[in-house]
């Protein structure tokens, strides 16, 4: 059974239109915020750290170029999980404001649950993505 | 308005009863220093009682003054210790030719030393401790309070904050959703743990514990905590995503409490809960637990309408969001204006910057009545909670922003199809708006059109507009400000 993994702003619409993921980095852009492309074939919700398609775009003002980011890293990672993320470095913030999955394997295997019981009724839990078993790349 | 009255020298001490304005709490030239801990007070005073005494009265009986000279206070730096009312305003439309008893809004100053620092309950305990049964008032409301960075730095503020609370949990340019579990109570701790898994597998972020579940025969505490985990962790295996609910840790005593915090934290939950009921020490002690165990405390706001909805008189709900912030909590309920509970627009967005703002403005309309530095304190995220559907979406977001969390207990839960098409139906409902919004529509308007387009894909939102589609609360609230547009507040 395939699931589809929900992470990001926009998992529960239909997948964006390249025009749609403009409009939304025009909005980033906008607000002073500077976007980056990150991939990863490992969608544990704590992987934090997914890989960094180049520096954040501090500088790029133009949406249709950082689409032209996009493209690059989904056409060298078609199986993997692209996402995008911008970030505000207001004082007070200086964190991210958007963060949302442009890209993602044709299959989610999803999770397995791995339940240790303990004392009492107690249960250890921990979060196994099912395609985490292969070595990083053959994942997907 | 009013002249300066003390009395100076042996006069002053002589033995008996003197006017509280004569005794040097109220000094009209007094400029409030950067270091002092400044009050708005509303006070109605009692049929010919003159509203500077009154007012005089306030800063004496919330410091130093009692209801006789004291020979006493020349053993002490009394001038210091004394808070000053310095500032007397008639509020608009009260008093003769109107329906209401003359009201004032006075200001009074105290200096920093008048209060311990890092304790909410050795402030509060001076500034509406004894004042607000004093017989000369008819009513006294404390609306707002200014403090002064000095003494806030002495406090931890929120234990984690909204930017790392959202850091933690992954979720980023969107409010979180949430539901509260209903019927709130009587379900067993299996049956309970059913709710929560369909809501979190369906697209919620959170689900809640109601104020009032503690460890009642239907359900002990341990019970819903051991369900509510197993519930959580399966939706986390799901949707590939951090999922919580608020484990209510409130209970009779602190050792409890901390027990049932621990219970929680070996379980793995990212966050608990407690009431307001429990007291301000007790959530000052539980933030400083939460922030030692990497732990969201949510507060319910149980209680708080019984002291914050009259507008003359009580603790306006503003001032309880800044203690709280003081005191560390994290999530606080603090009105949906659109919903079934009290809240009027201005009074909720004064609200909301009380929790949200870095260096929050005077905003007269707002019901805040002076800046205020917050001291590098977290930010405190404000929880939207109470009658409110997926069918208002264009408005919550409209009003409450994207640093907030929606929670829709009802609206989820009451969906004709089920938990888990309630909690798909409120997600996309979101999203589909955020989308709208960050592409320059006028959500506002178009908000309805909006949401009938994207339930054309999502069964569970057509479910849900057609069932809420009119309902709403349009009921006048009644804690509205009322304020002067001219007066400028004093620094």
């Amino acid at each position: 059974m395939s699931i589809r993994i929900t992470q990001g702003q926009f998992s529960f619409l239909p997948e964006l239109t390249d025009e749609q993921i403009k409009r939304q980095l025009k909005y980033a852009i906008d607000n002073d915020w500077a976007v980056n492309v990150e991939y990863t074939d490992d969608p544990h919700p704590r992987n934090t750290y997914w890989e960094m398609w180049g520096l954040p775009m501090f500088d790029l003002r133009d949406p249709a170029g950082i689409l032209l980011e996009i493209n690059e890293c989904r056409k060298a990672f078609p199986e993997h999980y692209v996402r995008i993320s911008a970030f505000d470095s207001t004082r007070g913030v200086e964190s991210l404001k958007m963060s949302f999955i442009v890209n993602r394997p044709g299959e989610e295997p999803g999770f397995r649950l791995q339940r240790t019981e303990v004392a009492g009724r107690q249960m250890r839990y921990s979060l196994h993505a099912y395609a985490a078993d292969k070595p990083s790349g053959e994942r997907y | 308005m009013g002249e300066a009255l003390e009395v100076k020298g042996a006069e002053r001490y002589k033995s008996g009863v003197m006017k509280y304005s004569k005794m040097g709490y109220w000094q009209p030239d007094y400029e409030p220093k950067e270091t002092d801990l400044i009050c708005c007070f509303r006070i109605t005073p009692q049929t010919g009682v003159d509203p500077i005494e009154a007012a005089a009265a306030v800063a004496g009986e919330s410091s130093t003054a009692t209801w006789t000279v004291v020979w006493t206070d020349r053993l002490t730096a009394c001038e210091l210790y004394r808070a000053k009312a310095y500032r007397v305003d008639p509020v608009p439309n009260t008093g003769e030719g109107t329906d209401r008893d003359a009201e004032y809004f006075s200001y009074i100053a105290y200096d920093l030393d008048l209060f311990e620092a890092d304790s909410i309950a050795n402030m509060t305990a001076s500034i509406i401790g004894n004042v607000f049964g004093f017989k000369p008032l008819k009513a006294l409301r404390l609306e707002d309070m200014r403090i002064p960075v000095a003494y806030m730095k002495t406090f931890q503020g929120p234990a984690t904050g909204v930017v790392v609370e959202r850091e933690r949990l992954d979720k980023f340019g969107r409010p979180l959703l949430g539901a509260t579990v209903k019927p709130k109570l009587g379900l067993s701790g299996r049956n309970y743990g059913r709710v929560v898994y369909e809501a979190l597998k369906g697209g919620l972020d959170f689900t809640k514990d109601d104020e009032n579940i503690n460890s009642q025969p239907f359900m002990h505490w341990r019970d819903r905590f051991l369900y509510s985990m197993e519930a959580v962790n399966r939706a986390s295996a799901m949707t590939g995503e951090i999922k919580g609910t608020y484990l209510n840790i409130t209970a009779a005593t602190m050792e409890e409490m901390y027990k049932r915090a621990e219970f929680a934290r070996e379980l793995g939950s990212v966050i608990v809960m407690i009431d307001l009921v429990i007291g301000y020490t007790a959530i000052q002690s539980m933030a400083k637990w939460a922030r030692d165990n990497d732990m969201i405390l949510h507060l319910h706001r149980a209680g708080h309408s019984t002291y914050t909805r009259q507008k003359t008189h009580g603790v306006a709900f503003r001032v309880i969001a800044k203690w709280m912030r003081m005191a560390g909590v994290d999530h606080i309920h603090a009105g949906t204006v659109v919903g079934k509970l009290e809240g009027d627009p201005h009074a909720i967005r004064g609200i909301y910057d009380t929790c949200l703002s870095t260096h929050q403005e005077m905003r007269l309309e707002n019901g805040i009545f002076f800046d205020q530095p917050w001291a590098s304190l977290n930010k405190m995220m404000p929880v939207a909670s109470g009658g409110i559907h997926a069918g208002q979406m264009h408005q919550l977001l409209t009003y409450l922003g994207d640093d907030v969390v929606l929670q829709f207990g009802g609206g989820t839960i009451g969906h004709p199809q089920g938990i888990e098409a309630g909690a798909i139906a409120n997600r996309v409902a979101l999203e589909c708006m955020v989308l709208a919004r960050n592409e320059g529509r006028d959500i506002w308007n178009e908000g309805p059109r909006i949401l009938q387009d994207a339930a054309k894909n999502c069964t569970p939102l057509q479910g849900a507009l057609d069932v809420w589609k009119d309902v709403s609360f349009n009921y006048e609230s009644t804690d509205t400000p009322d304020f002067v547009p001219q007066v400028t507040a004093s620094a």
